[in-house]
């Protein structure tokens, strides 16, 4: 299944936010968004994931989702966004419980979703009682669990400290490393970028245009070698480079009137 | 404490400039200044300030430093507690109070949680909803008694809507304030999910709601407790609030505040009755 950006425009008010973005992600591919702050790359997010309508362009499905997905376009947030009041497990089990799926098959499927991120242990804690880490773990096993063709992860790991930030990205590629689910990741933190996405989509300050889609010419893999850190390096710089005076320029704008 | 000394305020130790630190050795401790800002309620200390209150009373009335008549000695209160609830007259007038009450309260909350979802849900329910309690909800209720009498004659029926009317309009603020303050990002959340709406106000809204309403039913229940009591002086045979009015009348000072004393004791049953509810129903807190 492949989801398409279609000239998507959009303004808040008069504030011009994004500007006839255009581009494709097909599933088993991740392609990360990146740019300076305030560029509208949440907002596209939400369009492409049907939380936010266009002010004009769409977002479009293409082909047909796994048979067994129950929610194709699946959302992974930045703040988590976990009920408070349910447990691990049922907040894995949240978007399942309107499936009509029976109570066994549910749990067979929480369980799965549970042991894959880790959190069999976890499964009676509350949210409050984790860390940031597991928190966005438990995240992501509500998302697995809904079995999405396509994740849409809006700054997943920004609200974490590095060393958790490493251990998470270490999960995502080995989540993404069997190929069926496709990603489209929102960041704006370069290395991530680098070492996750198969393509990186650098939108311009706001309004958010594209201003270059960079391809990674290195499987995930390959991309954990030590050897390749040099490279990966020099895409990150390259990224910077084209980011940088932009990055300044919307860091020195004032707000409002 | 670090002084051993009871002290008003909590502060740091103010430095001791009567022993001179020594310039030439240049070494001196930093001073402590991150003291204070932070009480804590001492249990015991409020039982023995409540319990020297109680025995300077009692002193005042046995010594006759004041006139039993217009301040009888918590012992004669206790003693008139006792009577009543041996004569019966207490259950009476108290069973009277909580049909009441707990009438009114269910009516005026049910009505206020159905209102104050629509008012946090639907956006022609807001606009209409917010304008009529923003205007009603000033009035004393108890002003609206006369009236009710008027309409739904002088039984039970007026008392229990004055208390009803009184509870929907906290409870229905409360709800929609405790509706509003659902995060946005869990509803999107389930609506990232396609989880439907009914769902979405079952399992979100009103889970993100329930610290706002539970907060809301504890003035409410002092609203209750408040209206009651004046509707009761106003007509009623029997009731707590009657029988308060008929002992001052009757210049029955213990019975009186007997009386004062069972309406303070039933305000701190409810709220304690509310507290195990938040410990229940809240405990993801």
């Amino acid at each position: 299944m492949d989801l398409i950006a279609d000239h998507i425009s959009h303004r808040f008010g008069t504030l011009e936010v994004l500007d006839d973005v255009s581009f494709t992600v097909s599933s088993g591919e991740v392609v990360a968004i990146v740019g300076p702050s305030g560029c509208g790359k949440s907002t596209l997010l939400s369009i492409l994931g049907g939380l936010l309508q266009p002010g004009a362009g769409q977002a479009e499905l293409r082909g047909a989702a796994l048979p067994a997905s129950f929610n194709p376009l699946t959302f992974v947030f930045q703040d988590f966004a976990l009920l408070p009041w349910c447990t691990v497990e049922e907040n894995v089990a949240f978007p399942l419980l309107h499936t009509g799926l029976g109570a066994a098959e549910r749990q067979g499927i929480v369980g799965d979703a549970l042991r894959r991120t880790g959190l069999t242990d976890f499964q009676g804690t509350y949210p409050k009682q984790l860390s940031g880490g597991m928190r966005q773990r438990v995240g992501i096993a509500r998302a697995l669990a809904v079995r999405p063709a396509i994740l849409l992860m809006d700054e997943p790991l920004s609200a974490l400290d590095s060393q958790t930030r490493e251990l998470l990205m270490e999960d995502f590629i080995g989540l993404l490393a069997d190929g069926g689910m496709g990603a489209v990741y929102v960041t704006h933190n370069l290395e991530e970028a680098v070492r996750l996405a198969d393509r990186i989509v650098v939108l311009s300050r706001r309004p958010g245009r594209i201003r270059e889609i960079v391809s990674i010419p290195m499987t995930r893999a390959e991309r954990g070698d030590i050897n390749a850190r040099g490279q990966l390096l020099s895409l990150q710089n390259e990224l910077w480079s084209l980011i940088r005076e932009e990055a300044i320029d919307a860091e020195r704008e004032v707000q409002g009137a | 404490m670090p002084s051993g000394r009871c002290r008003v305020l909590d502060r740091a130790e103010q430095p001791d400039t009567s022993k001179p630190t020594d310039p030439a050795a240049g070494l001196r401790p930093v001073a402590f200044r991150g003291a204070g800002f932070a009480p804590k309620a001492s249990r015991r200390a409020g039982w023995i300030a409540l319990a020297l209150v109680i025995a300077l009373w009692q002193l005042a009335g046995s010594a006759g430093w004041v006139n039993s008549l217009f301040l009888p000695a918590p012992l004669a209160i206790a003693r008139a507690i006792y009577q009543l609830a041996q004569s019966g007259v207490l259950w009476k007038h108290l069973s009277y109070s909580i049909m009441r009450i707990g009438t009114g309260w269910i009516l005026g909350t049910i009505a206020g949680i159905i209102v104050g979802f629509s008012i946090g849900l639907s956006s022609l329910a807001r606009g209409v909803g917010i304008t009529f309690i923003s205007a009603l909800f000033p009035i004393p209720k108890i002003a609206l008694l006369p009236l009710l009498i008027l309409w739904l004659g002088i039984g039970e029926e007026p008392k229990i809507a004055t208390i009803a009317l009184g509870v929907f309009f906290s409870t229905a603020i409360s709800v929609y304030s405790g509706v509003d303050a659902v995060p946005r990002n869990l509803i999107r959340m389930a609506q990232s999910f396609n989880v439907p709406f009914h769902a979405i106000v079952r399992r979100v809204i009103w889970p993100g709601a329930l610290p706002s309403i539970l907060a809301g039913f504890r003035i409410t229940a002092s609203v209750a407790l408040l209206l009651v009591v004046s509707a009761e002086m106003i007509g009623a045979e029997f009731g707590i609030g009657a029988f308060v009015l008929q002992a001052g009348n009757l210049m029955q000072t213990d019975q009186l505040l007997a009386g004062v004393v069972i309406l303070s004791l039933f305000g701190l049953a409810v709220g304690r009755l509310i507290n195990m509810l938040e410990v229940r129903l809240l405990h993801w807190r």
